[in-house]
């Protein structure tokens, strides 16, 4: 395929969209009064802020709280603009409108190394895709990209809201509006008179959208760049907040499922008879695969736990489907065989790219490989909807309200204006939550049992063998190297399933197409190190399992891979491996820059006895960071004690904020490089609950330890940047210690 | 049956195998415990019965029944307690969904050790984070036991 086919097949659904549209300015963000429902007494500003009649300042909320911080990081954007204080700001769901789609996330998706960055090529699609985004407006939290989303509209709204202010309490006042100022969340006029922000309301219907809006100076942040506290955490630490789980609404019963132990089975019949006969059960029922789910029985009881225990007597009649001996050890043999063949797609190619190895002294090569995962967020997957009077409304903890109201619309048969979509806290997204399989199930017992709400409720059992899970991947690195040993051309092979596509069918069937994905190769092909010849190859090898964005996504693995290899062609060339990728950053300051940083923090060379260092350096999401990681063996075990992370996103919102989810993202790595393995036999996933997939405790935590290297201009993305490179600093310091390099996810010593 | 949930007596439509955390959860509408591994594992649904800590999804109401226990909605008195002023002094939570377990079992440790070492903390803190805020929360349990010293 071309890359001009690739280019806009990655526009999917947009392609049809016209010439003529193109020449029309993109679609402003700001929204307008209309856009946030008006309640009693209150006054909407734009689409995105209104003023209480407490004085209280309401953020529509776009994005889901999973845990990242969003609440707090796009309130104080608001907040700063406004000058208002933070403790002022309430949240509440945006409604869904195109204004609040995620356009960031389509944009930084693109398939662009970042030194090409600048291109017209590059430059062009960026600004194509974004404006494609602003007519799809898909509501989505993902791909580290809210806060990067949100920074323009987000300010501006903020900012056209305050000249708003400043213009009422000027009219109340019958004074030019430049003699006004927010002092403390008041509006001040210069005589020393204040209006608090609720006084303003009445005036605030009279005032109109500006036709301007200038942004603050950023040497005039007062909030932006502070350790501001998270407006969520109160709620956290007394059992207030409500999760998808913690729904309740008068009537509501409780759903357990017995689903297709196979994949690709299919349900030839069932007898729910004695079920229903046990206490508190109302209703079994059938139901079909969709948007990813597999078909399974459900009880309906009046709790969820008599649901669960009247399963045990339905008798289920399955097929288990094509897939009854499908095995994923004979999977990856294959997908190890096909890294010696030809075909797949060249993501990226620069000088002579595969030819240039024809001149090196030496070809080093390597092979790597890293199995399926599994989300495993704490909050089991669950959805609430009800029927009533034609009308549909769900209650989830999901990523994508937008997607979640096309597929429940689909499932129920309902034009979308008819259902409404409440989004609640998330208990752990990492991308489970982008997935929509658990919408049809909720929606269908709603229709069952209308007009009673229903809430469904998956075991660890069921969340743990029915996810999406991050591909398992193989890779080929060669690198061809001059008389010194330096790699002067660098070329992958890569093999594993591909997300986009099967997401894509997933979600939208009638949308559904094959083109490349970029995720495949993300960080392979778009590191920064300086090789004169480049080319990143993938072929997508097909399987009945279900693949999903996992944290970091294909970086997940690819960083791994690419850093591994690395330290590879380091100790080959006989050089430190810090040192070693200094040289080939020669021209990159601002990658080499942080390596030192992180280098100095960890005290690079100077470690305790028994223990090692080992280095890695990743980029995504439009964030850089460099991890050094200090590790010992005992008994065979691998104990990572301290990881240093140093850290390039840009802007700053809120430090904390970003060391939280750097640590966090650090553990989450850690429980995958040491643990993390999804394996399937006969067609079924082989581990069903935290004993059989273990994941990092409190004992095993290392200290993790944050340094930021501030660098201006637009917040790179943080939820997932921390992972990545984790994996391969552990690894690289287990080889230091002990000779061994270990290729293969999890990382698994040789007794 | 009865129950003496955060002080006060209350009757619910239990039947006997019926593991603690779906009576409080969907009897109870104490949904401040949560669900996450329904095997004992993860230590979502960790609550106090007689000032221990227990995994409130394997234990059964008829064991649970007439015994003194203790939520995370009853852990506050007219104040928050040491241990959730320390979480958010510390900054704990991320997604919080396991954060009720975690605050439980760290009152569960303070009530049989005051002062806690490291190896202790690994010890008692043995519930599952996906948010990976273990470091936090170590550091929560360490300034709680020293203002607990402070103020008793």
């Amino acid at each position: 395929m071309k890359r001009r086919a690739f280019l806009l097949g990655a526009l999917g659904a947009s392609g049809a969209l016209i010439v003529g549209w193109s020449f029309l300015p993109p679609r402003s963000r700001m929204g307008d009064r209309g856009t946030l429902p008006p309640l009693d007494g209150a006054v909407s500003l734009n689409g995105w802020l209104r003023i209480e009649p407490d004085g209280a300042v309401v953020v529509a909320m776009p994005r889901s709280e999973m845990g990242q911080g969003v609440y707090t990081g796009l309130a104080m954007l608001a907040a700063e603009e406004l000058d208002v204080p933070l403790a002022r700001v309430r949240i509440e769901q945006a409604p869904i409108d195109s204004i609040y789609g995620n356009v960031a996330m389509l944009v930084m998706s693109l398939p662009f190394h970042p030194d090409d960055a600048k291109t017209t090529e590059a430059r062009a699609s960026a600004w194509f895709v974004a404006k494609v985004a602003r007519e799809l407006g898909l509501q989505v939290t993902g791909g580290s990209s809210s806060l990067r989303d949100a920074w323009q509209p987000m300010r501006r709204a903020g900012a056209a809201a305050r000249a708003m202010l400043l213009e009422a309490a000027a009219r109340i006042w019958r004074v030019p509006a430049g003699e006004c100022s927010m002092v403390e969340g008041d509006v001040r006029h210069a005589g020393g008179r204040r209006l608090q922000l609720g006084d303003l309301v009445g005036a605030l219907r009279e005032v109109p959208l500006p036709s301007e809006v200038r942004l603050k100076d950023p040497k005039r942040f007062r909030l932006i760049g502070t350790p501001a506290a998270r407006l969520d955490v109160p709620d956290k630490v007394t059992g207030r907040a409500r999760f998808g789980i913690d729904v309740r609404l008068p009537g509501m019963l409780y759903a357990a499922l017995l689903p297709c132990p196979t994949l690709g089975g299919t349900l030839l019949g069932f007898d729910g008879d004695a079920a229903l006969a046990q206490p508190g059960v109302v209703r079994v029922s059938a139901l079909a695969a969709a948007a990813g789910c597999a078909p399974a029985v459900a009880v309906v009881a009046n709790s969820w736990w008599r649901a669960s225990q009247a399963l045990a007597a339905v008798r289920a009649d399955w097929d288990p489907g094509p897939h009854a001996h499908f095995d994923s050890a004979r999977l990856l043999a294959e997908m190890r065989a096909a890294l010696q063949n030809g075909g797949g797609f060249t993501y990226y190619k620069r000088g002579r790219g595969e030819a240039a190895l024809l001149d090196a002294v030496q070809v080093y090569g390597a092979d790597y490989g890293a199995p399926y995962l599994a989300h495993a967020t704490m909050e089991p997957m669950n959805c609430t909807a009800q029927f009533e009077r034609g009308r549909l409304r769900i209650w989830a903890p999901t990523q994508v309200p937008s997607i979640l109201r096309d597929v429940a619309a689909r499932a129920a048969g309902l034009d979308t204006a008819r259902v409404e979509v409440n989004v609640t806290l998330l208990g752990g997204g990492f991308g489970r939550r982008l997935e929509t399989d658990f919408v049809p199930q909720a929606v269908w017992l709603a229709r069952d049992v209308s007009p009673a709400p229903v809430q469904v409720i998956w075991t660890r059992e069921q969340d743990m063998t029915h996810d999406f899970y991050r591909p398992a991947a193989v890779a080929r690195l060669r690198a061809g190297l001059d008389g010194k040993r330096m790699p002067f051309s660098w070329v992958t092979r890569s093999v594993s399933d591909a997300i986009v596509p099967q997401y894509v069918s997933r979600a939208y069937p009638a949308l559904a197409v094959d083109m490349p994905d970029r995720t495949t190769v993300e960080g392979l092909f778009d590191q920064s190190y300086e090789f004169a010849h480049r080319q990143c190859t993938h072929l997508v090898l097909k399987s009945p399992v279900p693949v999903g964005f996992w944290r970091s996504v294909g970086h997940s693995h690819n960083a791994f891979f690419t850093e591994s290899f690395i330290d590879e062609l380091a100790h080959n060339a006989n050089s430190d491996p810090y040192d070693f990728r200094r040289l080939l950053l020669a021209r990159h300051t601002r990658y080499r820059t942080l390596l030192e940083y992180a280098a100095v923090k960890a005290g690079w060379g100077r470690v305790p006895n028994g223990r090692a260092q080992g280095i890695a350096l990743h980029e995504c999401f439009g964030t850089i960071v460099a991890q050094v990681a200090e590790v010992s063996v005992a008994r065979g075990a691998i104990r990572v004690h301290r990881v240093v992370c140093a850290v390039d996103c840009g802007t700053v919102v809120n430090p904390e904020l970003v060391a939280q989810q750097i640590e966090s993202a650090v553990v989450f790595g850690l429980s995958a490089a040491l643990y993390g393995e999804i394996s399937l036999r006969n067609g079924a996933v082989e581990q069903r609950n935290f004993p059989q997939y273990p994941v990092l405790g409190m004992a095993e935590a290392p200290v993790v330890e944050t340094y930021l290297l501030p660098n201006g201009g637009t917040p790179g993305g943080i939820g997932e940047v921390g992972t990545p490179p984790v994996a391969p600093a552990v690894a690289n310091a287990v080889f230091r210690l002990t000779g061994q390099r270990l290729r293969s996810l999890p990382l698994r010593l040789e007794s | 049956m009865q129950f003496t949930i955060n002080g006060k007596s209350v009757q619910a439509d239990a039947d006997a195998a019926m593991p603690l955390l779906w009576v409080l959860r969907d009897l109870l509408d104490l949904t401040g415990t949560k669900f996450g591994c329904g095997i004992g594992a993860c230590g979502a649904c960790t609550v106090l019965v007689d000032g221990r800590a227990v995994r409130s999804c394997v234990m059964m109401a008829r064991d649970a029944a007439g015994r003194d226990i203790r939520t995370i909605e009853g852990v506050a008195g007219d104040t928050l307690h040491v241990l959730q002023q320390a979480w958010i002094d510390r900054q704990v939570p991320q997604c919080g969904y396991c954060q009720s377990g975690m605050l439980m079992a760290a009152a569960g440790l303070l009530a049989q050790t005051a002062s806690p070492s490291d190896a202790q903390i690994d010890a008692a803190m043995t519930n599952i984070c996906r948010c990976g805020t273990y470091q936090r929360v170590r550091e929560a349990i360490k300034l709680a036991a020293r203002s607990g010293r402070r103020s008793p």
